[in-house]
């Protein structure tokens, strides 16, 4: 029991003003240490699943638990534990990379000296040291992700929130993002990830969940899930256990 | 303690790089109120210094009109152009407008002689017994024909009457010379002596206007004294388009999304913002009253005077920019666009502007809307400047409009958390 990392029990959740049920009773248990992919077409739920559980939106039933703790009481214990990488830029374009790691960093309850620490870190890492001083607003596309993941890890989270991390960079930044969570993940962080790269959830991910319509459709190690459906590759098992028509 | 040292530090950053915000929030009440002041100062020198272009056509051609004449003249109110005595009523209208006069008069032919002929009947009357109906019959018949004045339309009621009453005055001057002299010439049978005319004349009893404020001080309000704490209020109040749509960018801005899942109440943000531009609102004081100083008077303006009472003076700055930055993050809260906070914001504070009496002077608003006014806070911000700036109050005299002042921006900052509690922001 106290290795599981994040634990959901009979989640039921829709949108307000909405009859119809985004979750029902849905249940996940990922484990400390785990690289959980959460992958499924447009308007699976992907997005909708990850804000609940980072407490972005309230649900009506059920409970969402990160090690052992519930995440509805929104206590500053429980936020300190997660880290979130969402898909939108989450950061202040006026400010440099520098300026928003050292205001994001207070923020996440880190002391000055830390965040100085981790600031020159983060940059070394994500290959921005160069341009620390300069407005984010100029950055190109991948450089705008790779501070967004810094960010996101800035106060060292025991389990990390990605959502769609990689979208719209190019390969270098891709395999330098997927790199850096593996080696995150080595130090301890859980890594819980959605996208619709299915070859880079396949670089990345030792354990799958799909889920479609708010419902878990398979789930399990990569090499079981492909074994399971006598398939060759993800993209295969995708189509075959969500179908071909359009979601959105 | 160190989480508000780094989100003040953000937020000033971001404002400094806002070049737009800045502009709006200095250059623009800066022009607004040297705009102001200046089409003020010059309406005030039009009443009180500027001569009044005035057309006299004298149908007259005895000596009384022209001391009439000359005493209009010695009223120092008008710049007289003398026309034509031929010349039509149509033509003379016709004059006022090529020769850009606000005022033309035309005394008619028999003005002299009347007047004349009702100072030897009043004289008359005064030494007879004047309860006889001859008597009455002799002062109706003796008035004349009266003097008439056109008048451009664009000139206010109140000055119209003024300068009638000039006018009048100037007149009656003329009157009381002709029955003087009629009545001395009655009593002694030879001409009223020019020194005792003179005496009786001009030796009168004057009004000696005395401004009196509550520090004891005599100096006399002018436009700049009037619009400087005014237009500073409609500044502070202004950051609205700033501040109120600088709380919509970050709510619909990512970053948001990340504030809301870190460990730290996003209250802290929005005291953070409180904190920034409650300082910009000090600074935006600071500038409008020191172009009040330094500026004013090497444009032609009247300088500012700074009340003696400067604690106060500061007190009632930092109340007026907090209940500002309050009633801007109360729209940034509710508005769910940046067009939204903008537009709501401007035009909301120009109303509540014109309610304050910042746009109007509250003295001149109808009795209906002075419950109204008492709902703005801009007009309590207004009142306690004014206490300041022109009854040379202290802080006893601006405590009374402080209150109301704190009143309304408790109630602001209450609506403001309900509905970041509603939104389960906080």
């Amino acid at each position: 029991m106290d290795n599981i990392a994040l634990s959901i029990e009979n989640l039921t959740f829709n949108y307000p003003g909405q009859t119809a049920k985004c979750f029902s009773d849905f249940n996940l248990k990922i484990t400390e240490g785990e690289r959980f992919g959460l992958l499924g077409p447009n308007g699976a739920g992907k997005t909708t699943l990850m804000n609940l559980i980072t407490g972005l939106l309230p649900f009506q039933k059920g409970s969402i638990k990160l090690f052992g703790n519930e995440i509805k009481n929104k206590n500053k214990s429980v936020k300190k534990l997660f880290g979130f990488v969402p898909q939108d830029f989450s950061f202040y374009q006026e400010l440099s990379p520098k300026e928003n790691l050292e205001f994001f960093g207070a923020w996440a309850g880190l002391s000055k000296n830390e965040i100085k620490e981790r600031i020159i870190e983060l940059l070394e890492i994500t290959g921005l040291t160069s341009v620390k001083n300069q407005p984010i607003a100029e950055f190109s596309g991948g450089m705008k992700r790779r501070i967004n993941l810094a960010i996101g890890v800035i106060h060292r989270p025991r389990i990390l929130f990605l959502d769609e991390p990689t979208v719209g960079v190019d390969v270098q930044s891709r395999l330098s993002i997927i790199s850096y969570l593996k080696e995150l993940n080595n130090t301890g962080t859980t890594l819980v990830y959605t996208s619709h790269q299915l070859n880079e959830a396949e670089l990345l991910c030792n354990n799958i969940a799909l889920i479609d319509e708010g419902k878990i459709v398979a789930g399990g190690t990569l090499e079981s899930l492909l074994a399971n459906h006598n398939e060759n590759g993800l993209e295969g098992l995708f189509l075959n256990l969500t179908g071909k028509t359009f979601r959105d | 303690m160190y989480k508000l040292w780094a989100t003040l530090i953000k937020d000033i950053k971001i404002l400094l790089r806002d070049k737009v915000g800045l502009t709006l929030m200095f250059v623009m009440p800066i022009l607004l109120v040297i705009v102001i002041t200046s089409l003020q100062a010059s309406t005030f020198e039009l009443v009180n210094e500027n001569k009044l272009p005035l057309i006299i056509c004298n149908r007259d051609s005895g000596d009384i009109s022209g001391q009439f004449i000359t005493a209009i003249s010695k009223t120092g109110m008008s710049e007289i152009t003398d026309v034509p005595k031929n010349l039509t009523t149509d033509q003379v209208s016709s004059l006022m407008h090529e020769k850009d006069a606000l005022i033309a008069i035309i005394i008619p032919q028999d003005f002299s002689s009347k007047i004349i002929e009702k100072a030897k009947s009043v004289s008359s009357k005064a030494l007879n017994d004047f309860t006889s109906e001859e008597d009455k019959t002799i002062s109706k018949n003796t008035i004349g024909e009266s003097v008439t004045m056109f008048y451009n339309p664009v000139l206010q009621d109140s000055y119209l009457k003024s300068i009638n009453g000039a006018f009048l005055s100037a007149l009656q001057l003329v009157e009381s010379k002709q029955i003087l002299n009629a009545i001395y010439f009655s009593l002694n049978n030879t001409k009223l002596p020019t020194a005792l005319e003179q005496d009786i004349l001009t030796n009168k009893v004057k009004i000696n206007p005395i401004p009196i404020s509550k520090n004891g001080s005599k100096s006399i309000p002018n436009a700049t004294q009037h619009n400087i704490p005014a237009w500073t209020i409609f500044a502070m109040f202004f950051v609205v388009t700033s501040l109120g749509s600088s709380v919509v960018k970050e709510k619909l801005s990512g970053s948001f999304v990340r504030l809301k899942t870190l460990p730290t109440n996003y209250l802290l943000s929005l005291f953070s913002k409180q904190i920034t531009y409650l300082g910009v609102c000090l600074l935006q004081a600071a500038v409008i009253f020191s172009l009040g100083i330094w500026l004013f008077p090497r444009l032609g303006l009247p300088p500012l005077h700074l009340p003696s009472d400067l604690v106060s003076l500061f007190i009632v700055s930092l109340f007026s920019g907090w209940c500002a930055v309050s009633y801007a993050i109360c729209i940034g809260i509710f508005a769910k666009t940046q067009e939204q906070a903008n537009g709501f914001g401007a035009v909301s504070i120009v109303i509540l502007a014109a309610l304050g009496g910042i746009l109007v002077p509250s003295f001149a608003m109808p009795n209906s809307f002075h419950l109204l006014m008492k709902i703005s806070p801009l007009h309590w911000c207004l009142e306690s400047y004014y206490d300041l700036f022109l009854e040379g109050g202290n802080f006893k005299d601006v405590l009374k409009n402080i209150f109301p002042i704190i009143g309304i921006t408790l109630i602001i900052q209450i609506i403001a958390l309900i509905k970041l509690k509603k939104n389960q922001i906080i």
